[in-house]
């Protein structure tokens, strides 16, 4: 039987950003397995120091591509709660909103053009256009409507234009809205058919004891702000994040890393999911079930699901808060902004788990120091011992070097991870 | 997928295109992911055959190498020249490509060492000064925008296939605001650069209600000088000017003439963090183009 194994994977492909993956077996004996960040930084927290506020969330919604707007709200938070500006009730439901729209972007993206194709046997989704041509018109009709959707309440699907500190520049018209919701509607039957379509896939069975972080709802599932929490008991406030991030660094890795109770723990759906999910709402939390996904689960390549649940999840929520926008007239898009001495912390779950700005300013509202964690910074450790475990899981089992390839990029793809943001 | 692509009844073939990307927020690659209304189209035009964040299969040669983001490493500036010495024609994606983008606002600091420290501490840590493109290999065209407008991409690579020369416009974003009939946002209390930075996004921000911030760099007509009374007269400092210009790095040597007068104002900065005046500033010397 094959004891040995030689995985070598440079610049891991579908992803974002740049990777490795080694993995070296000899008689059945893991001699290497290692998940390693190669990409360049661009010093964003450098950057700021010295500039205005105004300039924080314009120059920081550039560390990511995917989740501009995600960075663009956590960055807005940490300004607006420095400054102690507590939003208006409508400014915080359309945020909300948009933030729903780029998770559904986001996930999509991710599980019908990244994750997919592996489940599918293909090398990408260029030749599932021809092969699977309904699982690719569904999911450019998804996508669409959440690009769409960011487009009208954020101004551009990437590095939204309308989001400021205080509010929004403009707001959307209504029945642009109105017609959102009812192609939200639309949607439904797509998500379903995405839920039979992964109930297909054939999901690798393993599972290593997890730490989850992420935010905690009160009463709703959560995506801005709030408590902080983790499956092995640790409760935080969202001002006191560095308890929770811990980050250091190591060898092999040009982003930072973090740790908690263990030596890694894992953010992302999955650990949104197995922290709220009493809070998903009610079909979200059925289509959960069947397709077997309860909390608390340690199967990292269930992030794949979690993301569809949580698709599920926004796309229905997105219609409860268009119902409530649409019920009242419209207030001021954006208020008064008076800039002080102190620092704020923002933490949001963008869509590959929780993201925290931090800033502090002078008197005259300028960045002295900021920070910004990001989800897949604090996944990294966590890669890697899963990678290892992998390994050891599959070392004797005698399966081809392109097998366990496989199996290791699958598992790094289901954490989706953004590299070039963990780096920033 | 397979239909005959032909210019006035000649037959053209499918240019083979490779993306690639140095350091990015990948967002310019990403939007043209976003046209979902007309991608299946564009895959049509095209072959893709280097798409790192989007597929597995690599090649080694190419038509068209779009390359995204700026020089901020030793090892970018090898892996830039082998993806010039594959292509035929190499195409700036985006400002970070086009002139530093974002990336480039940390070379507004003297010391390259405090950068280094501020974010990583005592960890060794590789970087340098940030270069677009042009600073080390021929560019052939320039998308410019931070992100890229896929509208404006797509024609441009339509052009490109067909064979048409590629054009920009050289008037500045306010002749498109004006033809979106926006209300001016100078009237509204909002600093914009629209005077001065180059046309094509068709006034995107303006028309949100937010300034431009000048991410396509000048317009041919570029009058900085009359940007910096108008702004004075609507009472914003040099500070509020000199944000948005050095934000992308299009108006790099305009926005070192601004900066010597801020550099006063920034006290609260420990001597080492302050930024670079003109004159000072080493200009980078420009490699040699292969
Ligand atoms: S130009 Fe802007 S959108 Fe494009 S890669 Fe650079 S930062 Fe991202
Ligand atoms: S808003 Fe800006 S782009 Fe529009 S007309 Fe005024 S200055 Fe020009
Ligand atoms: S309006 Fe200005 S900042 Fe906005 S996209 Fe156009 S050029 Fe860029």
């Amino acid at each position: 039987m094959k004891l040995s194994c030689e995985v070598n994977v440079h610049h891991l492909t579908r992803v974002e950003g740049h990777g490795n993956i080694q993995i070296s077996i000899k008689n059945g004996v893991v001699k290497k397995a290692q998940w390693e960040v190669v990409e360049t930084p661009r010093f964003f927290e450098a950057m700021l120091v010295g500039k205005h506020w105004e300039n924080a969330p314009y120059i920081c919604g550039r560390i990511c591509g995917i989740c501009s707007i995600g960075h663009t709200l956590a960055s807005i938070r940490a300004v607006e709660n420095a400054f102690g500006i507590t939003p208006t009730t409508q400014t915080a439901n359309l945020r909300l909103l948009l933030k729903h729209m780029e998770t559904l972007q986001s996930h999509i993206l991710h599980l019908y053009f990244l994750a997919a194709p592996d489940f599918l046997g293909a090398g990408s989704v260029l030749p599932l256009a021809t092969t699977h041509p309904e699982v690719v018109q569904r999911a450019l009709r998804l996508k669409l409507l959440a690009n769409d959707a960011c487009d009208i309440i954020g101004g551009r699907r990437l590095h939204p234009t309308r989001t400021v500190v205080g509010g929004f520049t403009m707001l959307p018209e209504k029945g642009e809205l109105e017609k959102i919701r009812q192609r939200l509607l639309a949607s439904v039957p797509d998500l379903l058919a995405s839920a039979e379509l992964f109930k297909t896939f054939a999901i690798p069975d393993f599972s290593r004891e997890t730490e989850f972080v992420s935010l905690k709802g009160d009463t709703s599932y959560p995506f801005i702000g709030g408590g902080l929490v983790s499956t092995d008991g640790v409760v935080k406030k969202e001002d006191q994040y560095r308890a929770m991030t811990n980050e250091y660094c190591t060898q092999g890795f040009t982003s930072k890393l973090s740790k908690l109770s263990r030596r890694s723990f894992a953010v992302g759906a999955l650990a949104r999911l197995n922290n709220n999910f009493p809070l998903l709402h009610p079909t979200a939390r059925e289509i959960s079930e069947f397709l077997g996904l309860v909390p608390v689960n340690h199967n990292p390549y269930m992030g794949n699901v979690a993301q569809l649940v949580e698709c599920v999840q926004v796309v229905l929520d997105s219609m409860r808060l268009i119902d409530t926008l649409l019920g009242s007239p419209w207030q001021e898009p954006r208020q008064q902004v008076q800039a002080k001495k102190g620092e704020g912390v923002g933490a949001v779950e963008v869509p590959r788990g929780i993201l925290y700005h931090y800033y502090k300013f002078d008197t005259d509202g300028k960045v002295i120091k900021a920070d910004c964690v990001i989800p897949t910074s604090q996944n990294h450790a966590n890669i890697l011992h899963d990678i290892e475990a992998l390994a050891g899981q599959y070392a004797k089992t005698g399966k081809q070097d392109r097998e366990i390839e496989l199996l290791a990029e699958m598992l790094v793809r289901a954490y989706d991870p953004c590299i070039s943001c963990s780096v920033h | 997928m397979s239909e005959q692509l032909s210019y006035l009844g000649v037959p053209l073939a499918r240019p083979k295109v490779g993306f690639f990307e140095l350091s990015s927020c990948e967002g310019c690659q990403l939007q043209l992911l976003n046209n979902e209304a007309t991608l299946l189209d564009f895959l049509n035009l095209v072959e893709i055959v280097n798409f790192r964040e989007g597929m597995s299969e690599r090649a080694d040669t190419y038509d068209i190498a779009f390359v995204e983001g700026s020089v901020t490493r030793k090892d970018e500036i090898t892996r830039l020249t082998e993806i010039r010495r594959n292509a035929k024609i190499l195409v700036a994606l985006g400002s970070c490509a086009c002139f530093g983008g974002v990336n480039q606002l940390k070379n507004r600091f003297r010391d390259l060492e405090w950068v280094k420290k501020e974010v990583y501490g005592d960890f060794p840590i590789e970087t340098m000064e940030v270069h677009p493109l042009a600073d080390f290999v021929q560019v052939d065209l320039s998308i410019f925008g931070c992100p890229i407008k896929k509208e404006e991409v797509e024609r441009i690579v339509t052009d490109l296939v067909v064979g048409k020369t590629v054009r920009h416009p050289e008037y500045p974003v306010c002749m498109e605001c004006k033809a979106n009939e926006n209300i001016c946002l100078f009237e509204l209390g909002e600093p914009c650069l629209g005077p001065v930075t180059r046309a094509g996004c068709d006034a995107w921000c303006p028309s949100n209600r937010r300034g431009c911030w000048g991410c396509r760099g000048p317009a041919e007509t570029a009058n900085l000088t009359e940007l910096e009374k108008i702004m004075h007269t609507y009472g914003f400092d040099s500070e509020t000017i000199l944000d948005r210009l050095e934000c992308f790095g299009g108006f790099a040597s305009f926005a070192d003439t601004l900066r010597p007068k801020n550099i006063a104002e920034l006290s609260s900065l420990p001597a080492q963090t302050k930024l670079i005046p003109s004159g000072c500033k080493k200009v980078p010397a420009r490699r040699k183009k292969p």
